[in-house]
């Protein structure tokens, strides 16, 4: 054996021990870290935080809106106005004994004077003499079971038997508010398709963006042999997990938000500025399908994500053919 | 092997770039491609690597008429043809022996079974002590012989070299001639594409003269 031999004989060794212990991962063939990757999955993780935070506001709002309904179905009030000569007292309570036969009702209270006197504080200030002013009397009905109730009926019988009694089962209101609800979902949604719309064409353009960086890669894989195939699925895979990457960082900022919120606007602790947003959300809390509509808004990107570079690949290809 | 019958080409409505070219390339054949600059040549070898359809004519590669191939047809057929770029066309981001060993990855091989073929030949080119350097570190000539390994490792059946010695010296330029030529006597016909005068001038080989889209053999 020549001494050029066996040098060769010992560094073929040496590889072979080096790559048995380290066993050295083999670079991915789309480059990874680059600007324009890192560029997109910036831009992906806004479009995905966006996307989610709209997702959020539109669940938090109809929840919100179904809460104020069953919270004002499930309170009705008889209203006793005074009448010369007959005893508003004795009239409030058949009333409310009258409501307490129906099916469906819970309870039926009448408000006593100094309850009345701190419903119209905030009008006529404190220290009021109930006896003094011909101030109706309020029944308060709490309804266990709001559809089971027939309204119509217990207003007639009302009207029939009690003088000076009027049902307010707060239908104008709750039809308003019903309506209400409903246009703000359905802005909230028209929101949220924009937001997807934009986020579908940002990725797009910003996956294909990145992807024109990498067609020197696209082109030396084509001149070595490589399947078509073979190219769009290296293309495929690299752009699924740059998207999964920057979707799922996106996602995790919004439910972060979303949970940070619910934190800060808790009713326990509400300062005097979080009364408003108490009053309309009552506790501020995104549900479930928030938190799983935001994974699900990070997968469907990095899919989106995927199919483009996979189409842009074919196209090139295509075109080099 | 590649047989070219009137070959003519333009680029969309531009005027004829190839005219008239007729020529074969035989098994085991060694031939230089040459002419002034913008005569043609790296298009010509575009045409010969599959990457450009002809505007007329008759191109037949292996057999094959080229105007009939499928598309799917074309990557094993691309494989039987070792292209050696003017630029190189090495991935930065992989090591030399990556991108050696790349047409051999692309059809799904496990590196354990190409890494020695790939190592011997890095050391046959003379590269056996950059393996895990990457392009960007790697001298001109360096490049050239990854890129020249890169399209000899699947074995091709022809070599097409577009001025491989234009960015080395002459020793360097010598020493990758005379590794054309070895690998041509081991039954690879080479076709290399150069306007290099004092080379040609060192082999008695074949020409293929480009002029203003004409081709001309000197055989």
């Amino acid at each position: 054996m020549t001494d050029a031999e066996r040098a060769h004989k010992i560094q073929m060794a040496a590889y072979r021990r080096q790559s048995r212990l380290a066993p050295r991962r083999a670079s991915q063939i789309v480059p990874e870290g680059t600007v324009s990757g890192n560029a997109l999955t910036i831009v992906i993780a806004i479009m995905s935080f966006l996307a989610c935070l709209t997702l959020g506001a539109v669940t938090l709002v109809r929840d919100a809106s179904r809460d104020w309904q069953v919270d004002i179905l499930r309170e009705i009030t008889i209203q006793v106005r005074p009448i010369e000569g007959i005893d508003t007292d004795a009239e409030a309570a058949k009333a409310a004994a009258i409501a307490e036969t129906y099916r469906g009702v819970a309870s039926a209270e009448v408000l006593d004077n100094a309850e009345n006197a701190r419903l119209l504080e905030p009008w006529l200030g404190a220290g009021l003499d109930m006896d003094e002013l011909p101030i109706p009397r309020l029944i308060v009905i709490r309804l266990s079971n709001p559809a089971s109730v027939d309204l119509a009926d217990l207003s007639n019988r009302l009207r029939a038997e009690v003088k000076g009694a009027g049902l307010d089962d707060h239908r104008l209101w709750t039809e308003r508010l019903q309506t209400m609800a409903n246009v703000t979902v359905v802005i909230g949604a028209s929101i949220l398709s924009l937001v997807f719309v934009a986020t579908v064409l940002n990725v797009v353009f910003a996956t294909r963006g990145a992807m024109a960086s990498n067609r020197d890669v696209v082109s030396v894989l084509y001149f070595v042999g490589a399947e078509d195939g073979y190219i769009a699925r290296e293309f495929q895979r690299h752009f699924l997990l740059l998207g999964l990457k920057g979707g799922l960082t996106g996602a995790a900022g919004a439910s972060i938000l979303f949970a940070l919120l619910s934190l800060v606007i808790a009713p326990s602790m509400a300062p005097a500025e979080t009364d408003q947003v108490s009053a309309l959300f009552g506790r501020f809390a995104v549900g479930p399908i928030g938190y799983f509509g935001a994974l699900g808004i990070a997968f469907l990107i990095a899919v989106m994500t995927a199919v483009t570079s996979r189409l842009t690949v074919y196209r090139y290809l295509a075109d080099t053919d | 092997m590649i047989r070219f019958e009137n070959v003519g080409l333009r680029y969309g409505v531009g005027p004829e770039i190839l005219r008239d070219v007729s020529f074969h390339v035989a098994p085991k054949s060694f031939q230089f491609l040459t002419g002034p600059s913008g005569a043609g040549k790296t298009t010509l070898i575009r045409l010969f690597s599959l990457s450009l359809k002809p505007s007329r004519g008759l191109i037949s590669v292996f057999g094959k008429d080229s105007a009939t191939l499928e598309k799917n047809e074309l990557p094993a057929l691309r494989r039987r043809i070792g292209v050696v770029f003017q630029d190189f066309r090495l991935l930065d981001h992989l090591t030399t022996f990556e991108n050696v060993a790349l047409p051999l990855r692309v059809l799904g091989k496990d590196e354990s079974s190409y890494r020695a073929d790939v190592v011997e030949l890095l050391r046959w080119v003379g590269l056996g002590d950059r393996m895990h350097a990457s392009p960007p570190v790697l001298s001109g000539g360096e490049k050239q012989r990854a890129a020249i390994a890169r399209a000899l490792i699947s074995r091709p059946e022809i070599l097409l070299a577009d001025e491989p010695t234009g960015n080395v010296d002459p020793p360097l330029a010598r020493r990758l001639m005379r590794l054309f030529t070895e690998l041509n006597k081991l039954g690879t016909s080479v076709v290399i594409a150069t306007h290099d005068i004092n080379l040609m001038n060192q082999f008695n080989a074949r020409r293929l003269v480009l002029e203003e889209g004409r081709l001309t053999v000197y055989d």
